[in-house]
């Protein structure tokens, strides 16, 4: 017995090595895609690099606009770790996002003009955003375990209808007079904003909104026995339940959550970015949240530093069109090389293990 | 056993690849210096040779004695940086290039050096907002912000607020204007658009003297005051030419305005300009005028016109815009930054920024001189030579001071607009409420 414990333990802190190098190598496959595109393009990408570098943390504004980035992301992020962990692929987050920005929008053109003290109403529109965000993800989650529509499918169909809601609302009902503008509705009076630190974008209200979320998704998954339960009904459906877990009730709570961390992220977009609703509010946060899901597989731990890598990158990137007149959209070509790679080297290791007669483990 | 020995080559493998990573960020690092500083852009800032043309400085209308004097002098601005927002790309052929090689233009004047961010919108570019993006811009050493589309002005605002000495331009923006309905007492921030309503009169009459339909296509952005006074330039310039040019029947003539929502195309969020165009030009329309910041129309109207079809097309904002399709084009109405921008760059680097409003008419003496005249109109291949000829009579009744913003006339509702005889004033047709009696389309968004 002693025997195989050793090895198991022998086997555990190898694989780990395994895993951290293979992640490395990833991630320096990712960096020289990426490199080799920038060299096909002619630019410089040494440059290119330490220009992201300097723009993300170069000073404070940069990297105070990088947290600015960093809270949605925090918040899309750990919400679709729960879906993730009930084995759901909740592609509805950035939908989510939108729906929660808009209810927030909508509760705060109702109580703008109204006696009641701001602190309250933006409390008021954070809810609302929530539920908002709650409310989409349940049509998503409901389609799926009614409806029998896989939730991917029915969270890109609400994607979808989200986002074109948002245009009709901006260009319609919730026009600035006379005037549709794609920059979006009349922003609201500054009293209605989250407070910010003097001189830079960055609340810290919504910063702490933002870590709190990471912790709270981080203990209920790694330390409830909710979360135990909702990652046997990610592992197996069928014999979560078996084991007596109410697996689609647990599959539907988990929509529910990551649908009000999403709503949240809409709702901090509007009362601490732009003030407004703006056609692009979710700013691609949900497909991000969803690509730092990907590359972490589950672990909650990774997603506040992952989610700031991500946010520094696309921040950073902003130097690219100005210094080297690039775009910016490299960026984008990094984070999904990295993803990609991540996943495919994922991908390889099972297989190895599978060949070399071991059972794979966790990621 | 051979799963240990491959896992081992694994690790030495990712470590080396660790290595290589870490010897990579290294030599960025120390590479750093050399290469920002050659990233700069490639333009010929070469001690600009502004002697030639500054005896024709910005002397047409505009109100600002600073600017000539002061570019009279060699260049005005060299060590000078400014920043610009974009709001498309740089090479749109439209509005965003006509800006940037204003830009250019400035550059080459002053000797000053321009740094610019493109596309900025929240489409293309998610997450961030123009004042943020302004303040990268401020990072890289630029001491003034050209804000360039109407669509970044609570982006102006912000950023004004929070940087009240560094000087705000607000291309096409009436923030600035003490007599306009969304003044804001912002002492850092100035306006400046050209009268395009004069263009735009050109470009209607031009498709009116060509149109063998009598129907005349508008293909509009957004809708608001300064695209339904624009439209109904047009609509304007192109009734004026039916009936009193050609003495053709004003019933005949059919002038309809299409929106796609944006100054450009945003596919799944805007409508397909392409297709705009086309559905006009497949319903009879046979000149499709442009109101938008790129040049689909033109396009889309030498494809059919390759085909066989009698199409043209009038594209806008930028001079060069003729090139996508020659033969079809009528000509473009255009606006020519370079002085104005000329004037705010030397008044910011010389330290004597205060807010002013300009609106730019054009040089009646040239509207094309790239020197003086902030609207222009270049003719193209696909205007006849009768046509040609008339719409020069036009021009010049123009400059000779025919109004066409004069009653009677009547908004699309049939409400009076102006009396007989009375004439518009500046606040009239900026804030332009409705598009005018005898246009169709839509005056206000829904």
């Amino acid at each position: 017995m002693a025997d195989l414990a050793a090895r198991v333990r022998d086997h555990f802190t190898r694989e780990r090595w395994i895993n951290i190098g293979l992640q490395i190598g990833a991630l320096v496959l990712a960096l020289v895609l990426t490199t080799v595109i920038l060299v096909a393009a002619g630019a410089p990408p040494l440059s290119a690099y330490w220009q992201i570098i300097k723009g993300a943390v170069g000073s404070v504004t940069g990297f105070s606009n990088v947290l600015v980035a960093w809270v949605p992301l925090l918040l899309a992020a750990s919400g679709v770790l729960v879906t993730f962990a009930a084995g759901l692929w909740n592609i509805g987050v950035e939908g989510q996002i939108v729906f929660g920005a808009v209810l927030t929008t909508w509760v705060m053109r109702l109580m703008q003009d109204t006696a009641m003290s701001p602190a309250l109403v933006i409390i008021i529109a954070l809810i609302a955003g929530m539920v908002g965000g709650a409310l989409w993800a349940a049509l998503a989650g409901v389609l799926k375990t009614f409806g029998g529509v896989n939730e991917i499918f029915g969270g890109l169909g609400l994607n979808y209808v989200a986002a074109a809601l948002t245009l009709w609302l901006i260009f319609g009902p919730w026009k600035r007079p006379g005037i549709g503008s794609m920059s979006g509705t009349e922003p609201f009076p500054d009293k209605l904003a989250l407070p910010t630190i003097a001189g830079l974008r960055l609340s810290p209200w919504s910063l702490g909104l933002g870590i709190l979320a990471v912790i709270i998704v981080y203990i209920l998954l790694e330390r409830t026995y909710f979360g135990l339960k909702l990652k046997a009904t990610g592992a197996s459906n069928r014999a979560a339940f078996l084991l007596g877990v109410p697996t689609w009730q647990y599959g539907l709570v988990a929509f529910l959550a990551c649908g009000a961390l999403a709503g949240l992220a809409g709702a901090v977009q509007v009362t601490a970015v732009y003030h407004r609703l703006i056609p692009s509010i979710s700013s691609g946060y949900g497909y991000l949240g969803l690509m730092i899901g990907m590359l972490i597989a589950y672990r909650a731990a990774w997603v506040a530093p992952i989610a700031l890598f991500f946010a520094a990158l696309n921040i950073g990137s902003i130097q690219l069109p100005i210094v080297l007149k690039l775009d910016s959209t490299l960026s984008g070509v990094l984070q999904g090389a990295l993803v990609l790679f991540v996943v495919l080297v994922e991908g390889a290791r099972q297989r190895y293990l599978r060949r070399a007669g071991l059972k794979p483990g966790g990621a | 056993m051979p799963k240990t020995r491959s896992s081992r080559v694994l690790i030495v493998g990712a470590l080396l690849l660790m290595i290589v990573a870490v010897g990579l960020f290294a030599a960025a690092c120390g590479s750093s210096t050399e290469t920002t500083t050659t990233a700069a852009p490639a333009t010929d800032t070469t001690a600009a040779p502004a002697s030639t043309e500054t005896t024709a400085a910005p002397a047409t209308d505009t109100t600002a004695p600073a600017s000539t004097d002061t570019t009279a002098a060699a260049p005005s601005a060299a060590g000078y940086t400014f920043g610009m927002l974009l709001v498309g790309p740089y090479n749109d052929h439209g509005w965003s290039q006509a800006n940037y090689e204003a830009g250019q233009y400035v550059e080459q004047k002053t000797g000053a050096k321009m740094i610019y961010v493109d596309k900025v919108n929240t489409a293309d570019r998610p997450g961030t907002t123009p004042e943020q993006l302004a303040e990268d811009l401020v990072n890289q050493g630029a001491k003034m912000i050209f804000f360039t589309s109407d669509d970044m002005k609570d982006g102006v605002v912000a950023f004004a607020k929070a940087h009240p000495d560094i000087p705000v331009l607000f291309t096409s923006g009436d923030t600035a204007w003490k007599d306009g309905k969304d003044f804001q007492n912002l002492p850092n921030v100035s306006d400046i658009m050209g009268k395009m309503e004069y263009g735009k009169m050109m470009a209607g009459a031009a498709a009116a003297l060509t149109t063998q339909t009598g129907k005349i296509g508008f293909l509009g952005p957004l809708i608001n005051d300064e695209t339904r006074r624009l439209a109904a330039s047009a609509y304007l310039g192109a009734r004026y030419a039916w009936t009193e040019i050609l003495k053709k029947d004003p019933a005949q003539l059919k002038f309809t305005v299409n929106w796609i929502g944006f100054w450009f195309n945003i596919p799944g969020v805007t409508s397909d300009p392409t297709q705009v165009a086309d559905n006009f030009f497949q319903q009879g329309y046979d000149v499709v005028i442009s109101g938008i910041d790129t040049t689909e129309a033109l396009v889309e109207a030498g494809k059919l016109a390759a085909n066989g079809k009698k199409v043209w097309a009038i594209p806008y904002d930028f001079a060069g815009s003729l090139d996508e399709a020659p033969t079809v084009a009528l000509g473009v109405p255009y606006f020519n930054w370079g002085p104005a921008y000329v004037k705010a760059v030397t008044l910011a680097a010389s330290g004597k920024w205060a807010s002013f409003w300009d609106w730019n008419a054009p040089d009646w003496t040239d509207i094309n001189n790239p020197d003086t005249s902030a609207v222009g109109f270049k003719k193209g291949q696909g205007l006849s030579a009768d046509a040609s000829a008339q719409l020069d009579e036009f021009i010049k009744a123009l400059a000779g001071g025919l109004n066409l913003w004069k009653g009677p006339l009547n908004l699309q509702d049939g409400t009076v607009y102006l009396k007989d005889g009375e004439v518009a004033t500046d606040q009239q047709i900026w804030y332009l409420p409705q598009l005018l009696q005898g246009m169709e389309g839509q005056s206000v968004s829904k």
